[in-house]
């Protein structure tokens, strides 16, 4: 026994340590951004031969005969069109310099006539497609790192974005309620419904099953108003009243419950098909008709119950047996909803899915080969019945332009709109962000909802309990869209589409029966399941176990995908299996017996690179859950904490947190809002963006001069090799109160530690030219440099010029200096026919100038072509700051602060060893913050630093305290971390032990250089003669209402005087006192004269409004009066 | 024995559980009954006393016992930020074509150390771009990356594969200005390193820039700062209240420095003893143990500092040290001055 147990004891502490490696193996095969790229390639190499099949025929109605037919369709790899038809592959890294678009060709294999002849062509290209990076077409795939390097790329950045005309887009993760399935809600009365949004690839619509004094209406927006529910049945051909109930069940309250509706039916005198479907046929909505042979109005309503009512349940030859029984099992189930109140929550994470590049892109792609197609009919129309000479060749008429700006417009604007789906969305794509590397890779996990952001709820925005290890649970913005934007966790993964055919072949062979064969009562016999896939009900079971039992061990041994999901709902009575794409899912490690299948034998072979992840998928040892597969599931957090009914185990804990959450050292130890905080900034700290950074050209990019490891790293920051491309210093921290500008948060910094590169960052802003031909013939020049008239020198704004008219590059650059002195003709257009052309086209100077506070150095120039052959200069430009009063920093734990004072080395505090704190920060900052992480990710850092090793404040686990502390005492400190301290300023000691160490900090992009702003006076508003507003146009500072009210409270009318017109609008105005209407020099328009005229200053914008007012026929009048009488 | 009572809240700083208690002077004249606190020169002199406990190459190690916190901190701060040093100010870039940026490059020449005596030379008038020979020192960094071609084809060692891919401060060469080799016939002014890795060159990359360097001091940048630290201690004084023997007595030594008890066997029993305070760190251990934590007291001289000067290896430290009492006297010299020219009223 005692044996037994310490043997078990040794394998646990062991196999504590190594389970973690799973977590690389798994990025190795899933990488964080593998969900996109995944997605994508689903859509270029299986989706888009779906689509076209879809749509492969293109007929005509002028010609019978002819025709178009699709064989294959193709994407490329990316290229560019150097000149006519010739073509070179293209990288990503030129695409981005060049403000091109990485896209691959689109070509499709076609089979048309030409008169009477049948034509194969093979390889037509249709269009361009921007390619994802890192996708299957990119050139990056399966590159080495070294390769990266030869293609200016770097080898760690995640791809997963799109290039569009040189922007690097990202698609986000959509989030969406899933389509399919039956949702049972309570309305705002408290009355149950139930609804679906079925979606095929043709169609969507919304079904609803709403309840009315005890009866049941189907409520469909074709339909003019809500349809007994018995009626549908009888139009759907459930002529009995007892199959009707049979179907829906026959227990007693059930059937009560649905009584009313039959008797409503009854009242209304339906009691066959064809009644029924006269009577919807007279509720449908009239739709426009195109063409086409008339209907009738039963017709159409049979059409419309086959074909637009719960769309996505097929029905083939109006057999709607199926539909019937979907339409039964919705009513059941309200009915059910009804006695317990067990209605379904929509935020629950098992009801949405995820829609991502692919998927969107697909919808964009279908929508535009289908206009592609239309426009190819209508022009078949148009031209077919004209004779001509040479014969109709349709391939002429194919234009590849429609397609490729379609989707280049869509995703440089984020404006996905379909007509085809009522579909118009924005926002769907966002610049990614390269302010760090994190910022970019936080961007890739990130998951928007389509939730409008303005309503004030809380339950989408809520965490649900069924979002753990899926979705980050601190990675949120603050404010608006909080909850609504997500992020995914470590190992989250999102399906793609599958083919159900075998699944449902499977479930038949394991005894499901078929819902078409059953005569409706069975649904509702008590040990009988309904197995559902995908939403649709497939049929029923009797030993649902068994069925769930075998089709796991078939999951597992690999014959069926891994991502199928198979769950059971015991209060619904139902099996649901899924196989559709956007679900979310996470690999766990299976138990049997109470042991966890993966040995140590396996992390070994894992670790000698014997095995792969996929192994431990086909092996078993390892499979995905989804969310709703996971509540069928017992999930040990910990090997100690398996008992009988463990079905599975975590990989790791810390793998619940996302990419950004997983930076901060002991995270479980901080205030969770805190945690939420460091995510957002993280986003904002300098660093390193990647190996290419200095071979970017981007509007805005900051880097840190010096940046470092953490002292105090995770297993996330080694995962996704942040150590590579660090954002911040360790900073050597001592938490104490200095000199009262540490108040509110502020940092007091050490200026020997600026001096030697600390916070010391480089700031790269571009400026860009092109030099356009137009089309008469002139183009753009760029002159030489203007010289002086005296010195022979080039004046003081072309100082930096260099002969070729662009700036060189090292030169210093100062406010409005010439960067390119460019030249434009001052005519453009072609000239009309007949009118006399000019010799010489007149140029006029549009000179690109620098705009800037401060200095700046020439990095880099440019000089390349775009994709329209028009000349690009870029030109990079570089500013080096050191850290100043008023820059913001930030600790890893949501405690950002600003530098309140940079005090002289000789007056910091200084410890025994001779050691001075970088950063001085007030201890006030602790208690009502509670960042005990960042307390103990100093302790962990100095015990760190002493003995010369990295410590690990993963969440979950890293370094414990004790063992740290242990550490410090043996180096000869205070286990506590307190120092004894000697003031600089006074040379005596401090009368408070001081926590001294490093901690690691970032520097936030938020700098006083970029934001500081002052004015006296400056350029004016031309419309209204007032201050111009805002920082950059250099405005004023605004003395707003509030403002104002303080000062008339107080009574300092001469103050408000002057603020408010003195020093901003005043207006000398002739105003006449017969008339009181405004004058001009002394004399009045109205009255003719000059005799009442007088003048006074009232503010330009009220003389505006008279003048505005006056034009919409009001006069106002002013009433003069001397003041002193 | 220990100071106790007065003198106990007079001489020593004492270091409790939670704080530092005596931390501030108050030994002026007339605060202590029977003592005569009056500054009396002969007194000071017989009881001011400098060791030196540690002479190394770069760093120096002193005891300077019987002198107020007030002076020995401006000895402190006067090596950290007074004691001027030579350091590139000025770096004049003719091509740099290497990924260092030039403003990162010019930061990086800065903070190298200048072996050069700062005595032999004057401050640079403000405002003088050129700079002379008695103010200025020039260096040149001249060098450009090539591709080694005896290397081994499948070679993947940047070293073995280019010529010049590192930059040392080796690399920066001095230019005498004007008459400076006649002014200096032996010098050999050069960086105190040879192997401070400057930058890193890939083939075809060069960097060409000249240096000026100045004299400064500390105050105005952290690269004029003649020494890497300079701060002290005060003596630690460990007091055993009570005898402490047997296990007690080896937690006791556990919890401090290695050296700082001794036990000793008396009798059979192991007794600890103090055998050199001076060795601790204060780490407060004893604290920790309820049995222990009020049989020893914690404490420290409060006018013995035990100075350590380590110097960038521009001077050697002892020269640092008396630098900073030559400035120190040069500044009381122009108090003194500055007093005397006031018109007592």
């Amino acid at each position: 026994m005692f044996g037994y147990s310490l043997e078990r004891c040794f394998k646990l502490f062991f196999y504590f340590q190594e389970k973690w490696r799973l977590l690389p193996a798994f990025l190795k095969v899933k990488g964080l951004v593998k969900q996109h790229i995944d997605s994508f390639n689903y859509f270029i190499n299986v989706e888009i031969k779906k689509i076209m099949k879809a749509n492969e025929k293109v007929t005509s109605d002028a010609d019978p005969m002819w025709y178009l037919k699709y064989l294959n369709i193709y994407v490329g790899t990316p290229d560019v069109e150097e000149s006519f038809n010739v073509t070179r592959p293209v990288s990503p890294h030129e695409c981005r310099l060049r403000d091109m678009t990485y896209s691959a060709p689109i070509t499709v294999d076609i089979e048309y006539t030409r008169g009477s002849q049948r034509i194969i062509r093979n390889a037509l290209p249709i269009g361009r497609m921007p390619i994802m990076l890192r996708s299957s077409n990119c050139v990056l795939t399966g590159k080495t790192p070294a390769e990266f390097a030869k293609l200016n790329e770097c080898p760690l950045d995640p791809g997963g974005y799109f290039i569009v005309k040189g922007v690097e887009k990202v698609i986000l993760i959509q989030e969406q309620l899933s389509k399919n399935r039956i949702i049972v809600e309570a309305d705002r009365k408290g009355t149950v419904g139930a609804s679906v949004t079925s979606s095929t690839h043709e169609k969507k619509s919304r079904t609803n099953m709403v309840v009315k004094q005890g009866r049941f209406y189907l409520r469909h927006n074709t339909l003019s108003e809500d349809i007994p529910i018995a009626i549908i049945f009888k139009a759907m051909g459930v002529e009995s009243d007892q199959e009707i109930v049979q179907m829906i069940g026959t227990e007693e309250h059930v059937m009560a419950a649905f009584a009313p509706s039959l008797e409503e039916c009854q009242k209304a005198q339906i009691f066959t098909q064809m009644q029924a479907l006269k009577y919807v046929g007279n509720k449908v909505r009239r739709q426009r008709m195109w063409g086409g042979p008339k209907k009738t109005k039963m017709e159409e309503a049979r059409e419309l119950l086959a074909s637009t009512i719960l769309t996505h349940v097929l029905v083939k030859e109006f057999n709607f047996r199926a539909k019937c029984i979907y339409t039964a099992v919705m009513v059941r189930r309200v009915i059910l909803a009804q006695g317990e109140n067990k209605v379904d929550d929509r935020d629950y994470y098992g009801n949405k899915r995820l829609e991502l590049a692919g998927q969107l892109l697909s919808l964009l792609f279908e929508d535009l080969f289908k206009k592609f197609n239309s426009e190819l009919k209508k022009i078949a129309d148009q031209v077919i019945p004209k004779q001509r000479a040479a014969q109709f060749d349709v391939v002429k008429h194919m234009r590849q332009d429609q397609i490729t700006n379609g989707m280049v417009n869509a995703i440089s604007t984020g404006n996905w709109s379909l007509k085809r789906f009522k579909m118009d969305r924005q926002g769907v794509t966002q610049v990614l962000s390269r302010l760090s590397y994190i910022s970019a890779l936080g961007m890739m996990t990130r998951i928007s909802s389509q939730f409008e952001k303005t309503r004030k709820v809380s339950g989408p925005r809520s965490l649900q309990p069924s979002q753990w290890g899926m979705l980050c649970p601190s990675d949120t913005p603050e404010g608006e869209a909080c909850g609504l934007v997500k992020n995914l966790a470590l190992m989250t993964h999102i399906t793609t589409d599958m083919e159900d055919g075998p699944i449902i072949k499977l479930a038949s062979n394991l005894g499901v029966e078929d819902v078409n064969l059953l005569c409706g009562e069975e649904l509702s016999y008590p040990n009988v399941f309904l197995v559902f896939l995908n939403g649709n009900i497939l049929g029923v079971i009797r030993d649902h176990q068994k069925l769930v039992n075998t089709f796991r061990i078939m999951r597992r041994a690999g014959y069926i995908n891994e991502f199928v999901s198979i769950s059971t709902n015991l209060s619904d009575r139902c099996v649901y299996i899924s196989s559709d794409g956007g679900r979310l899912c996470r690999p766990y490690i299976i138990v049997k017996k109470q042991k966890p299948a993966v040995t140590n034998k396996h992390m070994e072979e894992l670790a000698q690179g014997y095995r792969n992840f996929e192994d431990f998928l086909h092996e078993g040892l390892v499979e995905y859950l989804d969310v709703n597969e996971e509540n069928d599931c017992n999930i040990a957090l910990y090997e100690s904490t398996i008992n009988k009914d463990t079905t599975h185990l975590e990989i790791e804990p810390f793998t619940l947190l996302g990419v950004c959450a997983g930076l901060i050292p002991y995270p479980h130890h901080n205030q969770s809002p805190r945690n939420t905080y460091q995510c957002a900034m993280g986003k904002q700290a300098m660093g390193t963006i990647g190996y290419n950074q200095r071979n970017r050209i981007d509007t805005l990019m900051y880097l840190l001069a010096y940046p470092q490891k953490p002292m105090v790293k995770t297993k996330t920051i080694e995962l996704i090799d942040f150590e590579k491309l660090p954002a911040g210093q360790n900073a050597t921290v001592a938490v104490m109160s200095y000199s009262g500008y540490d108040i509110e948060d502020a940092l007091v910094l050490n200026k020997a530690s600026l001096d030697r590169g600390f916070g010391r960052c480089l700031v790269y802003k571009n400026a860009k030219c092109t030099l356009k031909r137009y089309t008469n013939q002139t183009f753009d020049k760029v002159m030489g440099p203007m010289l002086d008239a005296a010195t022979r020198k080039p004046i003081w704004h072309h100082e930096i010029l260099d002969a070729d008219g662009i700036c060189s590059p090292g030169e210093k650059v100062e406010n409005k200096q010439v960067l390119v002195n460019k030249s434009m003709p001052t005519v453009t257009q072609t000239p009309l026919e007949g009118s006399s052309v000019p010799q010489q086209p007149q140029y006029k100077d549009v000179p690109v100038t620098y705009k800037g506070a401060t200095d700046s150095y020439i990095e880099k120039v440019m000089i390349s072509s775009n994709a329209e052959d028009a000349f690009l200069i870029k030109m990079l430009l570089r500013q080096t700051r050191r850290p100043e009063i008023g820059d913001k920093f930030s600790s890893r734990h949501g405690q950002k602060g600003v530098c309140g004072l940079i005090v002289p080395q000789e007056d910091m505090p200084f410890c025994d060893t001779g050691i001075c704190p970088d950063i001085i920060m007030n201890p006030h900052g602790f208690p009502s913050r509670m960042t005990v992480g960042k307390l103990i990710e100093l302790l962990a850092g100095k015990a760190g630093v002493l003995d010369g090793r990295f410590h690990y404040g993963t969440a979950f686990g890293g370094s414990k305290v004790k063992d740290v502390c242990e550490d410090l005492i043996r180096h000869g400190y205070n286990y506590l971390g307190k120092d004894y301290v000697t003031s600089g300023i006074t040379g005596e000691p401090l009368e408070a032990y001081i926590y001294f160490g490093p901690v690691y900090y970032q520097k936030l992009k938020h700098m006083v250089l970029d934001k500081m702003h002052a004015r006296a006076r400056g350029p004016r508003a031309v419309l209204t003669r007032q201050p111009t507003e805002g920082r950059s146009r250099d405005g004023g500072l605004r003395l707003g209402e509030m403002e104002r009210d303080c000062l008339i409270g107080y009574g300092a009318s001469m103050l408000l005087l002057e603020r408010l017109m003195i020093s901003s609008d005043a207006f000398e105005v002739d105003v006449c006192g017969q008339c009181g209407l405004l004058g001009y020099s002394g004399w009045c328009h109205y009255c003719k004269s000059s005799c009442h005229v007088s003048s006074l200053r009232i503010p330009y914008a009220c003389k505006l409004l008279f003048q505005e007012l006056q034009s919409m026929n009001i006069i106002p009048r002013l009433k003069l009066a001397k003041y002193n009488e | 024995m220990a100071p106790r009572g007065a003198d106990e809240m007079r001489d020593r700083v004492v270091l409790g559980e939670f704080g530092v208690r005596n931390v501030h002077t108050t030994d002026f004249p007339g605060n202590y009954p029977g003592y005569e606190d009056a500054w009396d020169q002969r007194r000071f002199e017989e009881t001011f006393r400098v060791d030196v406990i540690r002479e190394e190459e770069d760093a120096l190690e002193f005891d300077m016992v019987g002198i107020d916190a007030a002076i020995a901190n401006a000895f402190r701060r006067i090596l950290l930020a007074e004691v001027p040093t030579m350091a590139v100010e000025k770096v004049f870039v003719y091509n740099n074509t290497s990924i260092v940026q030039d403003e990162i490059l010019a930061h990086r020449l800065g903070l190298i150390p200048i072996r050069a005596d700062p005595r032999l030379f004057e401050y640079r008038n403000q405002g003088d771009q050129e700079g002379t020979e008695i103010d200025t020192l020039q260096f040149q960094l001249k060098i450009k990356c090539k591709r080694n071609p005896q290397a081994a084809k499948e070679s993947s060692d940047p070293d073995e594969l280019y010529f010049n891919h590192k930059v040392y401060s080796k690399d920066m060469t001095w230019v005498p200005l004007g008459n400076q080799t006649d002014l200096f016939p032996d010098a050999d002014f050069r960086p105190v390193h040879d192997d401070i890795l400057i930058a890193l060159l890939r083939p075809g990359q060069e960097i060409d820039v000249l240096m000026h360097c100045v004299k400064g001091i500390g105050k105005d940048h952290a690269k004029f700062s003649p020494v890497a630290t300079a701060s002290y201690r005060l003596l630690p004084e460990i007091t055993l209240l009570q005898p402490i023997e047997d296990e007690a007595a080896e937690t006791l030594q556990k919890c401090f420095s290695p050296g700082v008890i001794e036990i000793q066997n008396i009798n059979g029993k192991k007794v600890a003893r103090v055998a050199n305070a001076r060795l601790d760190t204060f780490s407060r251990e004893v604290f920790r143990h309820e049995g222990l934590k009020n049989l020893v007291r914690l404490a420290r001289v409060r006018n013995h500092y035990i100075f350590s000067v380590e110097s960038t290896g521009i001077l050697p430290p002892d020269v640092l040290v008396s630098e900073a009492i030559r400035i120190l006297m040069g500044k009381c010299q122009r108090f003194l001055n500055e007093l005397d020219s006031v018109p007592m009223e």
